[in-house]
């Protein structure tokens, strides 16, 4: 499997753990992120990611590779959903298992926020009222035209 | 000289586009992104936007040539 993915399938938390596993390892942490009901005060209906995909794998990647220097990890493993998704889907996970936990915490913290600053990725919200918009962070969201997104694009073609 | 530039998030709904084709005057990316800006309305200036060319993050003093995929990337909001 690969190290870093995007996936426009669900994710399967379950199976992705399991790979992480090796006889040497005493930890395993993991993190999951949700699509949650409400942003900045407003009610959110769904939401939709869209990636720049080659970039946002190889950039990922580097997070990654940072992170198995950075510390003492057996494995790292990150994978992000682009496309449409619904309150409660699993929008990322992250999993690292090292020899101990303190490493396994701290790197799967450092993946995660390196991972949300860096990688092209995009999130439009789908709000209660019918409104939507792109967060661009530090600012407020660029409203849509409407909501019509290629979830698979990679804007090569 | 011929670029093909890339649109994501708010700048490809302001675009109407995911890419197009670009006749530049100049390399100049800061002066290309100002250029498109004003043809399609982003609401982003560019020091909040990142410049990547052939599939790679690169600095806002790259010299653009014939030929080059460049990509405006607005903040990103993944996670």
């Amino acid at each position: 499997m690969r190290g870093f993915d995007l996936s426009d399938a669900p994710i399967d938390a379950a199976a992705l753990s399991v790979a992480l596993a090796q006889s040497r390892a005493g930890a395993c942490v993991t993190f999951e992120g949700w699509v949650r009901d409400h942003n900045a005060g407003r009610a959110v209906r769904g939401l939709a990611y869209q990636a720049y995909l080659p970039l946002a794998r190889s950039e990922g990647e580097r997070i990654l590779g940072e992170a198995m220097q950075r510390f003492d990890l057996i494995r790292a493993h990150c994978v992000h959903r682009i496309g449409a998704l619904g309150i409660g889907d699993l929008a990322v996970w992250v999993g690292v298992s090292a020899a101990h936990r303190g490493a396994a915490f701290a790197a799967c913290r450092y993946i995660i926020d390196e991972v949300k600053q860096r990688v092209p990725i995009w999130k439009n919200e789908r709000y209660a009222d019918g409104d939507s918009g792109w967060l661009h962070p530090d600012d407020t969201p660029v409203a849509s035209r409407e909501f019509a997104i290629s979830p698979t694009d990679d804007g090569t073609s | 000289m011929k670029l093909k530039i890339l649109y994501f998030a708010s700048l490809r709904d302001a675009s109407g586009c995911d890419h197009e084709a670009y006749e530049a005057v100049t390399g100049d990316a800061r002066e290309i992104y100002a250029r498109l800006r004003d043809r399609h309305g982003f609401a982003l200036a560019h020091d909040r936007i990142r410049l990547a060319v052939n599939g790679e993050f690169a600095d806002w003093g790259r010299l653009l040539a014939d030929g080059d995929e460049v990509a405006f990337l607005p903040p990103v909001s993944g996670g």
